[in-house]
């Protein structure tokens, strides 16, 4: 190796928050331990409801019915997977490494929210024909997805804060739903009567109360994580 | 290169370190040694911008803590007894994600250089996690090199290396010595401290309390200064 000094330049934000998106996906893309352990979760909500409900084929098809199980399995699934990814980070010290890093910290924060959306939207398209197919229900309505969009940002963006907190206790894996569910209850609430909405038919003018509502929340939580990351990350 | 003045870190009630005063000149080779519970692994956390002080002044290569912590950052290397490395990414694709983080130019070429370094070459497409202790630790001094550092920080690194992987650990940290590089190593191990460092500090209850050249000390000695320095401390 020669001995001239390595000029480093100032990395962007932007450059930052794609390595650790890209890091993210390379590392599922071999493990599969993330998406894996969601999708077989979820399945495994999806048909314990349908036995332990025991709903009569007309109830099973119901609108309210539909997106109270959807939104309670991406709940449940989506927690297991912010718990595993920043678990990934703790296991051999990475969160250190990546606050060594010269960057700006919401950069980190940004890049971990991008990796964990995009694994959480992978599993509910994954979800969407199979609950389609167990329950009978077309679910491939714009309005849903859009909802499910929505609603997953939300949750990821103050998922992602809480489970950079819960992952530096001793208790992470009990933690981190203790602390979310109680925080995200505004977005699973519009989320539900939003997807309902859609499912129902509704005119446009019912649905916009629970879309603004998302957004809101969705830009609050993202905001509030974004200036607060810092210091949930430092000791 | 590091100045530390009158540092005080508080957990709560528990001072871990005490008005603490600590300088390194450029170039020099100091090993902190102490007993468990000193306090060492605390003071390389502030030194390395990932704990925050509670008191006192902290600047590194001429930086102030916490306030200029991103230029301090890019001007540090830090290896742990952990490795701070993907276990799912091979060699290569770990050095390039933290390359990126630390924007480091011509980083295929200098991913090569590294990897000779701490000599890997031949294992830069597998797995980390198929790697050994002794291989994940020089792969780590690797990624802490990457973007060529002025200063480097070693929080115990031998811990859980055989002998041979720490005989060819040291061979590489000298290798990083020697080019000149401020350096501060934690260890308990005396005689491999001996062998690497020009300088020795015992850090006992939070401040340090004695501190020698390994020019002023045969290095077969620095295990009765050492005696010396916690007997004193303990009465």
């Amino acid at each position: 190796m020669d001995n001239r000094p390595v000029l480093v330049d100032r990395p962007t934000f932007w450059r930052a928050m794609w390595a650790i998106v890209w890091k993210d996906m390379a590392a599922e893309l071999r493990s599969r331990e993330l998406i894996s352990a969601m999708f077989v979760f979820a399945l495994l909500v999806i048909i314990i409801f349908n036995f332990a409900l025991d709903l009569d084929p007309g109830t099973r098809t119901a609108p309210s019915i539909t997106s109270g199980v959807l939104w309670v399995t991406f709940t449940f699934a989506g927690t297991i997977g912010l718990n595993r990814s920043m678990a990934t980070e703790k296991d051999r010290g990475c969160l250190d490494g990546l606050l060594l890093a010269p960057v700006d910290r919401s950069a980190i924060y940004f890049g971990k929210v991008i990796g964990n959306l995009v694994f959480m939207l992978l599993v509910e398209a994954i979800l969407f024909p199979i609950y389609s197919i167990l329950y009978n229900v077309n679910l491939f309505n714009p309005g849903l997805i859009f909802i499910t969009i929505l609603g997953s940002i939300g949750y990821v963006a103050v998922g992602t804060l809480l489970a950079s907190m819960a992952v530096q206790t001793r208790t992470r894996d009990v933690l981190l739903p203790i602390l979310l569910f109680p925080i995200v209850i505004p977005i699973i609430i519009g989320a539900v009567k939003g997807s309902t909405a859609f499912l129902q038919g509704l005119p446009m003018s019912e649905i916009w109360p629970y879309i603004n509502l998302l957004i809101v929340f969705d830009v609050v939580y993202t905001t509030l994580a974004f200036l607060v990351f810092d210091y949930i990350v430092e000791e | 290169m590091i100045e530390v003045k009158k540092l005080v870190k508080r957990f709560g009630l528990k001072t871990v370190l005490r008005n603490l005063d600590f300088q390194v000149q450029s170039g020099e080779f100091v090993a902190l040694l102490g007993p468990n519970g000193a306090g060492k692994t605390t003071f390389l956390r502030i030194l390395a911008s990932l704990s925050r002080p509670t008191m006192g002044e902290v600047r590194v290569a001429g930086y102030r803590l916490p306030d200029q912590a991103s230029a301090v950052r890019r001007r540090l290397g830090v290896v742990s007894h952990l490795p701070l490395l993907y276990g799912d990414l091979c060699a290569e694709e770990n050095l390039a994600f933290y390359g990126r983080m630390y924007g480091v130019p011509e980083l295929n070429q200098r991913i090569s250089e590294v990897l000779d370094l701490v000599g890997l070459s031949a294992r830069r497409r597998d797995l980390v996690r198929t790697f050994s202790r002794g291989m994940q630790q020089r792969l780590a001094i690797g990624r802490a090199v990457l973007h060529d550092p002025e200063v480097m920080l070693f929080d115990e690194p031998h811990t859980g290396l055989d002998q041979d992987a720490c005989a060819m650990l040291d061979r590489v940290l000298k290798e990083v010595a020697v080019r000149g590089r401020t350096v501060v190593m934690t260890s308990h191990d005396l005689a491999r401290a001996s062998d690497l460092a020009s300088r020795f500090d015992v850090l006992s209850r939070g401040v340090i309390v004695a501190s020698v050249q390994q020019t002023e000390m045969g290095t077969d000695r620095l295990l009765d200064f050492y005696k010396d320095a916690l007997g004193k401390v303990n009465g």
